[in-house]
């Protein structure tokens, strides 16, 4: 069974998170048919992860939310926002370096993969990555109690090569197996179509933390065919967080004469608070900044959602180009619209949104969640489908165009972008000097004419070419790109049948021994690690449910169960008192299930009294305490509220 | 006859072969086609032969699937849009098109030769004024008498685009009757039909610019 379970991931620039469709595991949940959709929480309860990694005082390695602490002490040894540098070479991010403190490695040269600096190493963004996801898998394994080896994560639909395959190794070091990259706009689309099997045409416009995206797909019974994609790979709410700081920081210098660059630290504490500022504009009409300074001064300041519009205005501008071009590539309007991603619940991005396509945004689903629930559902499909998905097929396209470099360094396309993918060509090469054995081949992504002003995917050399006079060999090279979005090539020699030689130098990307390497170092006894940790953990969580039940027999609500439930809560706690005495955490977290189950009206009439009468008459779901996936121990939960 | 693309017993993906896109849908080497059906029968045969319905089979099956649904979808994406189907099917004919077809510009690129252009002779005289515009435009900038001029061959020139699919509609009847004298006539409107494409997107550019 462990084996059958694919994971979900949205692994985003801000914030990451774990989904997973099906029948739920019995420990939350006995009486649900049929297959529910759900985001995994971690040990914290949270559903976000941030996507943060730091480095505690022992060199252990921290991720998400206590990897606060650390960013706001010491930030030197926490890394935020790694996405940004997923795929990409040092002469790409010079313009970020000036916006993220990412320390880079000294001794970096041009189209080599990157290396950033964290406490006395250096690591690749696949690596930093990895640790997110390797929380994540982690999560997923404490609420299973079993391994989880298979997951779909989904990517940024205009992500290019380099951007994907960096992404597939991060999962590969982190120990999964990454059945599909999914973009993120379709997956969204995905989690919408579940329960609304509607035909028609659907923008997905998903503005996020560190990404934008556009999507536009036409849905038909089923089949979710995406026509066209555009975006811009670094833009986002981080962007509308750095015209703050520097607003702020300018204020700072100007009002108290500090120069708070200076302060690492400070930095960070400015930061968070003009996040939680902007992320208070969406629901007031002001705010307020307030934020410790060196030298015990403090900043203080009230900022308006009319002057923040104004700043971020320029920026929500930048996502408009890209839908322009998308509404024109499909050369139709559509007919609904789809919001995903924290930095659309800006009231500015709505509007602007809903002029451009004359249609009021459908904002139903979390914007945060809804790409890991999407991709959960097609970790669904791929895992066989269930009656909720046995009709639904994701068609995706690549969002750009392949080209090789020709003569005089242009560029000729071979396979245009929105091809639906799997897509290929085929392409003729021959030689230009008597007795040449090798070809070189440089392929390219992007749209611009020139070579140059392409993105370099990698240089093939196809080697052991027959000496034969020139122009004679002819070398078939097939290009392919996957249902990733990931290109493969393959090359064959025409006269002689041979399949040719090819030695590819990935521009930006790692070798894959580099990343057998990497899985090699990050191994380190995961298996043996895996169930001492998950013995630890599931003998806290037992721990945690039967101290809360010993208040609950304390309480008034006890009282009010009938004797039968009491009965069958005693069995079920004695049941669970014997499975913490054994060493198998499965065995333990089915019993906890067993006792939820038995408590879960003791939890319910625990709630009822202590919320008095203002709540009475409404239900589980609206107290945010409803069973389930959101809170596992609805007595533990209880006590909290 | 369309090409075998699952097991007769299972139902499962065979391997790929080379076949032209009009076997593969098991369509007639014909140009009107029921774009409806070809759209519905794209659907049908993602359904059975898209690699998310092989994720968890053997890798000769994955493997299989990922060349069928790239054969598909390269076929449904050539066959669907009326130009490049008739493109398709003329080079399967063996045909090369002139100077201003896509394959022409890549070989002269390629070869790293400049492309010639022959102009088609009823254009001669709007192309001769069109560059004499461009020209200005490239040199002074665009103002507003000569954005208007620009605007103004912009529409005559996409009127004249569309009244070739006209053409190219009767040429496509004639084909599909068995009439091979049809051939010149696609290349002919073909070859135009770029030409003028390529006239559009230079004004397209210098008015966006």
């Amino acid at each position: 069974m462990a084996n059958e379970r694919v994971i979900g991931i949205d692994l985003g620039t801000t914030n990451s998170l774990v989904a997973y469709m099906g029948t739920e595991p019995a420990m939350t949940r006995t009486d649900a048919p049929g297959n529910d959709v759900f985001i995994i929480p971690g040990e914290d309860g949270e559903h976000l992860v941030p996507s943060l990694v730091a480095l505690d005082g022992e060199d252990h390695v921290l991720v998400g939310n206590p990897a606060r602490q650390v960013l706001l002490t010491t930030p030197d040894r926490a890394i935020y926002s790694v996405k940004r540098l997923m795929g990409r070479g040092v002469e790409d991010v010079r313009e970020e370096l000036k916006l993220f403190p990412f320390r880079l490695a000294d001794d970096l040269a041009p189209e080599e993969v990157l290396r950033v600096k964290l406490g006395g190493r250096t690591y690749t963004p696949p690596e930093i990555s990895a640790q997110i996801l390797r929380q994540l898998k982690r999560n997923a394994e404490r609420f299973f109690g079993e391994p989880v080896k298979q997951a779909v994560i989904t990517v940024p639909a205009y992500f290019n090569d380099a951007q994907r395959q960096a992404t597939k190794d991060a999962g590969r070091i982190a120990g999964l197996e990454v059945l599909r990259l999914v973009n993120e706009p379709t997956a969204a689309s995905l989690a919408y179509g579940l329960d609304k099997k509607k035909n028609g045409t659907v923008a997905v416009y998903d503005f996020g933390g560190g990404t934008f995206d556009i999507s536009i797909l036409k849905l038909k019974d089923g089949i979710f065919e995406v026509m066209a994609t555009n975006g811009d790979t670094h833009l986002g709410g981080d962007d509308i967080d750095n015209v703050l700081l520097a607003v702020a920081a300018k204020d700072i210098e100007g009002d108290l004469q500090i120069d708070i660059r200076q302060y690492p630290d400070a930095v960070q504490r400015l930061r968070a608070a003009v996040i939680e500022a902007k992320m208070a504009l969406s629901f007031h009409e002001s705010a307020r900044i307030e934020v410790e300074l060196p030298e015990g001064k403090m900043y203080r300041r009230e900022i308006t959602r009319e002057a923040f519009e104004h700043l971020v205005q320029p920026i929500v501008e930048r996502t408009i180009g890209p839908c322009v071009r998308a509404l024109k590539d499909v050369g139709r309007q559509v007919d609904e619209v789809v919001l995903v991603g924290g930095s659309t619940r800006i009231p500015l991005v709505r509007r602007r949104v809903e002029e451009l396509f004359r249609r009021k945004p459908h904002t139903e689903l979390n914007p945060d969640e809804v790409v890991a629930l999407g991709a959960a559902v097609q970790a669904n499909i791929l895992a066989g489908g269930s009656e909720e998905t046995k009709d639904m097929l994701l068609l995706d396209v690549t969002p750009l165009s392949l080209g090789i470099e020709a003569l005089g360094g242009v560029t000729a396309m071979i396979i245009n972008r929105n091809s639906t993918i799997p897509a290929s060509a085929t392409e003729q090469f021959t030689t230009g000097v008597d007795g040449q054995t090798s070809v070189a081949i440089h392929v390219l992504q992007g749209e611009r004419e020139m070579a140059k002003d392409c993105r370099s995917l990698a240089r093939f050399d196809l080697k052991g070419i027959p000496p034969m006079p020139a122009g004679l060999p002819r070398i078939e090279v097939r290009f392919l790109i996957d249902a990733n979005g990931i290109l493969h090539v393959s090359a064959r020699e025409q006269r002689s049948g041979k399949a040719a030689e090819i030695e590819v130098q990935p521009s930006y990307g790692l070798t894959s021994e580099q990343v057998e390497k990497m899985i090699m170092d990050s191994y380190d006894n995961a298996e043996a690690d895996l169930r001492a940790r998950l013995l630890v953990e599931s003998r806290n969580e037992a721990e945690t449910i039967l101290s809360a039940l010993a208040k609950g027999r304390k309480s008034e609500a006890w009282g009010k169960l009938t004797s039968v439930e009491q009965w069958v809560i005693g069995r079920q706690e004695q049941a669970l008192r014997l499975a913490i005495g054994g060493e198998d955490s499965s065995v333990i977290m089915r019993a906890i299930g067993g006792l939820n189950d038995a408590t879960k009206h003791l939890a319910e009439l625990m709630m009822e009294t202590a919320l008095g009468s203002a709540l009475r008459g409404k239900n589980m779901e609206s107290t945010g305490i409803e069973e389930g996936p959101e809170a596992p121990h609805p007595i533990g939960k209880a006590e909290f509220n | 006859m369309r090409a075998s693309h699952f097991c007769a017993g299972c139902g499962h993906v065979q391997p790929a072969e080379p076949t032209d896109y009009f076997s593969f849908f098991g369509l007639p080497r014909k140009l009107a086609l029921d774009e409806v059906a070809l759209e519905r029968e794209f659907y049908v045969l993602s359904r059975k032969l898209h690699p998310d319905l092989y994720s968890r089979a053997s890798e000769r099956e994955q493997a299989w699937s990922l060349e069928k649904s790239s054969q598909l979808n390269d076929a449904y994406r050539t066959l669907r849009d009326p130009i490049s189907r008739t493109e398709y099917l003329v080079e399967l004919e063996g045909i090369e098109l002139e100077e201003q077809s896509k394959t022409a510009t890549e070989h002269a690129r390629a070869a790293g030769v400049e492309k010639k252009q022959s102009v088609p002779p009823e254009l001669l005289e709007e192309a001769f004024e069109l560059n004499m515009l461009l020209e200005e435009a490239k040199a002074g900038g665009v103002d507003d008498s000569l954005r208007e001029q620009l605007v103004s061959t912009q529409e005559s020139l996409t009127t004249r685009l569309n009244g070739l699919h006209d053409e190219l509609r009767e040429a496509w009847r004639q084909w599909d009757e068995g009439g091979s004298e049809a051939r010149a006539a696609m290349v002919d409107v073909l070859n135009r039909r770029s030409y003028l494409r390529n006239l559009l997107r230079e004004i397209d550019e210098v008015l966006s610019s």
